[in-house]
């Protein structure tokens, strides 16, 4: 591949260890994808499949931590898993920048909203204070904040939740970032302002062309969001689709499983939710071949491969960008979905 | 904001008048209950050849036969007023305000000493506030940054010896080694006043300083290190690093000032309490202080001596407070309510 | 109401919780209240499923709260089977205890971490002193197997459990004396969404084999669709619409619910285009400080005049459907005089 035609965001085979009292924790293990400008990739899976880690590892997070960083991670041209630190540092806030989960926490709380937009802001605009804050008046204001003149100098804590994650999707946006990455930015928020952030991410991003990445547990925001899906499982990316197939045609049994656990809301369900059994694995001895069997319905359909072999992920024949990590014979699969799973949802 | 500070100045004035009277009950209204009369008090503070109908007149002059009520009104009425003391000479003697009445022992108003050995204190305290901070803080920083390596180590080996070592155990070593053996240092003993020469004051308190300084920065240095650590894991400072910022601001900016909230609840109580060790220290190093007026004080039972020291010392620890908590609202935004 | 007060369990009536706010350090007098229930009225049948939805604050958890009295009412009656429990004392209230258990939110600070889950589950019995030491375990060990965990968990802690195991012994305490009503506060709120299809399915078990009656407080709309038989839908304070599930998700009537409704992504990426979302205006007031008339005037998009000025009451607008607004949605020919007045031809 040459250099001018690798994408804008390209993961090989990231993996992050994190040595422990109780054994190596393998966060993620062997990721790889990649992310065009202008295109959202959603990312949904298990809590603790290493969503959050991975992301904080494309923004170089893990280099003050003691977690073991290995693989590539190209971003315009540039690789930044064995660039130095301060390389890195410098892409932050301008080439990528990240929305936190948990606005609250995520903020300063000694330090005023304002204060802390204008200081992302003018690490990189020689600017004048006056000048700075008038941004970050102009940023709130974007982000839906009402009379942002006077709320930029209020606290952390005297403003509500809604309006702390829109801070904190101001501070990112200080920039102008290329790659933006929304950790589950709207899990703690109502669903009203939730509808509203992810109009707003939407809009910014058809405004700058930035790529986002959106993690989520919901699978309602990727539908709306996304253009591309990662299903992560233990660590690992078990699906890779389109939007569209993965909620027309998944192929993997986590997917299923996903699927047929979720509660509906713009249908009622006659029969019961279909949870996926068991629960989610160590990530410290992870089952061994494919993590997901000791959960899965159909690991003897795969005369015991299923437990010895780590599924690759795969290219689905025929599907372009849809690929999958399962020893189950494609028609298998196909088979599976359409007779039994897809007619229970 | 000024609400606030009127709510705690308000605060601060009723636990003076809470701890003058306790104080006073203390020495004057508990003997009374245990059954001892005004003279077996007066007794004291007679030759040992006085017979009883001395020590009756004295018990009078003292005022200790009045109820005890009287004795606080009058000592009350002298620190806002002013109050006349017949001491056994022609004429009552007397003592403008703010006083704190006479020395049963040598006579002496007690308010004018008091005043005369504070700046040797103060200068003992401040200069060696200042140490611990900077240095209990800057080592808990540099330790917690630097989790695990030698320095770190080290530095909390040594934090721990500071901790438990007796302030006169230091201070005798570090005269025995700067003063006696390495002779850079004077031996103690000597003041000079801040303003007729701040060089030789400096001088002449940094062996002192030092010593008191390293018993609390120690503390300090551990205390720094938890809050940073702790700090350092914050979901906030993540955020901080993800805007770009260099870790040198990440650190110094935000990572400090939330660490040093805890550290400046503690730094106000020990600035209160530093009377304590400024006792020993200035025994140690025989400085003119309040610490050993106290030690002469309590050890000749002279109470109007005792009385004032602890209303001063009470005063410090209640206007620290008050200066802490003053800081904690602007460095804190949610404590202003 | 039509329903015979034979089967009702559970009629609430006028309800209020009103915190009282404090100000001043010497005399601290009351400077005004936080209106978090203010007055509603509902009714839970037999064997029925509640669900409770709104935005975060509009008073969810005070109202279990008060249903369990683990809070007292400022005002209004909670008749258990025609008895008032409102203003019992705590003595008084201590039998009727078990007739009302609580399933929390969080499965894992609700639960004492230096318990084993025998005495944890098998407290109730202790407490209410209903079976002698001896058939104690015994009896734990059934329900623990009724919930799905093993039997041989008894004398385990609660950190060995993962979070849907946590809320599984959560279940099984609430269940110990079998009460007539449960209120479960966002009982699945903090589980992967493969483990809360497992709960949700288990609640639902119980509910068939012993008849029990829910109040499931949630904000996920999804899950109270899946759950419910009738939803409260509250608004600061107030139910502004409570409906039986279909009709209420079905035909909205109060335009705060229709909002509410339009704001869930729905997880199919083919809605996404042609989907309208009605963009509420502003932040939630605040409840120390309700908008006077109809509460929700200020964000509406259908306020007319008579709304910032009169308050509409909860009335039933179709069979068994109650909506507190002056123009509902979806009520064709009702209350004509509620319309705004026509021009005159
Ligand atoms: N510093 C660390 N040391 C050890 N283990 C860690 C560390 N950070 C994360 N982990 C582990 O890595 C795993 C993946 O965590 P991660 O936060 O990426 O999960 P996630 O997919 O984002 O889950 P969630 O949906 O709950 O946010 C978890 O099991 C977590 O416990
Ligand atoms: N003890 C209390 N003192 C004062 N105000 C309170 C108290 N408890 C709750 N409130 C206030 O009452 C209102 C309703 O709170 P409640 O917890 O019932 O909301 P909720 O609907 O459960 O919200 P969420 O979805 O966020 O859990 C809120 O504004 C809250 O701040
Ligand atoms: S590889 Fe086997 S166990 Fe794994 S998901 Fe596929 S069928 Fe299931
Ligand atoms: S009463 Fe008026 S303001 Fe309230 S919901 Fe109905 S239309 Fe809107
Ligand atoms: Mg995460
Ligand atoms: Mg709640």
């Amino acid at each position: 591949m040459t250099e001018d035609k690798r994408p804008f965001l390209e993961v090989r085979d990231l993996r992050i260890h994190f040595p422990t009292d109780d054994g190596l924790v393998k966060s993620v293990d062997g990721l790889s994808f990649s992310l065009e400008r202008g295109k959202t990739l959603g990312i949904v899976g298990e809590s603790g499949s290493g969503k959050s880690v991975s992301s904080m590892g494309i923004m170089g997070l893990h280099r003050t931590t003691n977690a073991r960083v290995s693989g590539e991670i190209w971003l315009d041209g540039d690789e930044l898993i064995s660039a130095s630190a301060d390389f890195v540092r410098k892409l932050r806030g301008r080439k990528m920048a990240m929305i936190f989960q948990d606005p609250l926490s995520s903020l300063h709380p000694y330090f005023k909203v304002g204060a802390q937009i204008i200081e992302a802001y003018r690490l990189y605009n020689d600017v004048s204070k006056k000048q700075a804050r008038q941004h970050a008046i102009d940023l709130l204001g974007r982000v839906g904040i009402p009379e942002p003149s006077s709320r930029v100098d209020d606290y952390p804590h005297q403003f509500s939740g809604g309006m702390r994650q829109r801070a904190m999707i101001a501070m990112a946006l200080a920039c102008d970032p290329e790659l933006l990455i929304a950790d589950e930015p709207t899990t703690a928020l109502d669903v009203t302002v939730q509808a509203e952030i992810l109009d707003l991410i939407r809009d910014l991003q058809q405004e700058f062309g930035s790529a986002v990445i959106m993690i989520t547990h919901d699978l309602g925001v990727i539908a709306e969001l996304a253009d591309d899906v990662l299903v992560m499982y233990g660590g690992k990316a078990v699906e890779h689709a389109p939007v569209r197939e993965l909620f027309k045609a998944p192929e993997h049994p986590y997917t299923w499983g996903l699927l047929s656990s979720m509660p509906r809301m713009d249908r009622v369900r006659a029969e019961r939710l279909l949870p996926v059994p068991g629960s989610p694995p160590s990530l410290i001895s992870l089952p061994p071949g494919c993590a997901f069997s000791p959960r899965c319905p159909y690991d003897e359909l795969t005369d015991g491969k299923a437990l010895t072999d780590v599924p690759e992920l795969l290219p689905v024949p025929g599907g372009t960008t849809h690929s999958v990590a399962c020893h189950l014979p494609h028609a298998t699969r196909r088979q599976l979905w359409t007779e039994e799973v897809s007619p229970r949802l | 904001m000024t609400a606030f500070i009127a709510r705690r100045a308000v605060a601060a004035v009723v636990i003076l008048a809470l701890v003058s009277f306790i104080t006073f009950a203390i020495f004057f209204l508990v003997p009374r209950l245990a059954g001892a009369s005004a003279d077996d008090l007066a007794s004291r503070y007679v030759g040992k050849t006085a017979g009883a109908e001395q020590v009756h007149e004295r018990a009078v002059q003292l005022g200790f036969t009045d109820p005890v009520y009287v004795q606080y009104g009058d000592f009350v009425k002298g620190i806002f007023a002013g109050r006349d003391y017949d001491l056994g000479g022609p004429a009552p003697e007397h003592c403008p305000a703010p006083c704190l009445g006479f020395s049963f022992i040598d006579q002496n108003p007690v308010l004018p000493d008091l005043l005369d050995r504070l700046p040797v204190t103060l200068s003992l305290a401040a200069g060696a506030a200042l140490i611990w901070l900077i240095s209990g803080v800057g080592v808990g920083v540099l330790s917690a940054l630097r989790r695990g390596t030698v320095f770190d180590r080290a530095a909390m080996a040594v934090a721990l010896a500071g901790v438990s070592l007796p302030v006169f155990f230091t201070g005798l070593l570090a005269l025995s080694v700067f003063s006696y053996t390495l002779n850079i240092f004077p031996p103690g003993s000597s003041y000079t006043p801040l303003l007729e020469n701040p060089i030789q004051w400096a001088y002449d308190l940094i062996l002192p300083w030092v010593t008191l300084a390293f018993l609390y920065a120690a503390g300090y240095a551990r205390l720094t290190r938890a809050g940073m650590l702790e700090t350092m894991n914050e979901d906030y400072i993540r955020t901080a690093r993800a805007k770009g910022l260099p870790e040198r601001t990440v650190v110094l900016k935000h990572a400090l000032r939330s660490t040093l909230t805890p550290v400046l609840t503690i730094f106000g109580l020990d600035l209160g309490l530093l009377v304590g060790g400024a006792i020993l220290t200035e025994s140690t190093f025989s400085l003119p202080g309040l610490g050993s007026y106290t030690v002469q004080a309590i050890s000749h039972n002279d109470l109007p001596k005792v009385l004032g020291v602890t209303l001063l010392a009470a005063t410090f620890v209640v206007i620290a407070n008050l200066v802490v908590d003053i800081l904690y609202a602007v460095i804190d935004p949610r404590v202003r309510l | 109401m039509s329903d015979s007060s034979e089967d009702l369990l559970l009629d609430v009536k006028g309800l209020k919780r009103h915190f009282p706010v404090n100000r001043g350090a010497v005399l601290r007098r009351q400077v005004g209240a936080v209106k978090a229930v203010d007055g509603i009225d509902f009714q839970v049948r037999k064997g029925e499923t509640l669900g409770l939805v709104g935005e975060s604050g509009c008073g969810k958890t005070t109202t279990g709260r008060l249903l369990t009295r683990l809070d007292e009412p400022t005002e209004g009656s909670i008749e258990l089977e025609g008895r008032d429990i409102a203003h019992l004392s705590r003595g008084a209230m201590r039998p009727l205890r078990r007739d009302v258990q609580m399933i929390f939110q969080d499965p894992y600070s609700s639960l004492n971490p230096r318990h084993t889950v025998g005495s944890i589950v098998g407290a109730p019995f202790r407490l209410h002193k209903t079976l002698p030491v001896a058939k104690i375990k015994p009896a734990v060990q059934e329900l623990l197997q009724l919930v799905g965990l093993n039997p041989e968990h008894y004398n385990r802690y609660p950190h060995e459990f993962s979070g849907g195991q946590r809320q599984r012994i959560g279940v099984a305490r609430a269940i110990a004396l079998r009460p007539k009503l449960i209120i479960a506060d966002e009982p699945v709120s903090a589980l992967d969404v493969s483990i809360q299809a497992q709960v949700i399915n288990l609640l639902e078990d119980l509910q068939n084999e012993f008849g029990l009656t829910y109040v499931v407080i949630a904000h996920d709309l999804s899950v109270v669709r899946h759950i419910s038989d009738r939803v409260a839908v509250m608004y600061l304070g107030k139910i502004v619409e409570i409906a039986d599930r279909d009709s209420l998700y079905e035909q909205p009537m109060h335009p705060y619910t229709h909002a509410l409704l339009s704001a869930v992504p729905v997880p199919d990426p083919d809605v996404r285009t042609d989907r309208e979302r009605i963009r509420l205006r502003g932040e939630t007031p605040s409840p120390l400080n309700p908008p006077p008339g109809c509460r929700f005037h200020t964000r509406c998009w259908k306020a007319q005049e008579i709304c910032s000025v009169q308050e509409p009451l909860l009335a039933a607008a179709a069979p068994r459907h109650e909506v507190a607004c002056h123009f509902p949605e979806n009520a064709p020919g009702r209350r004509p005089a509620a319309h705004p007045i026509q021009p005159a031809e």
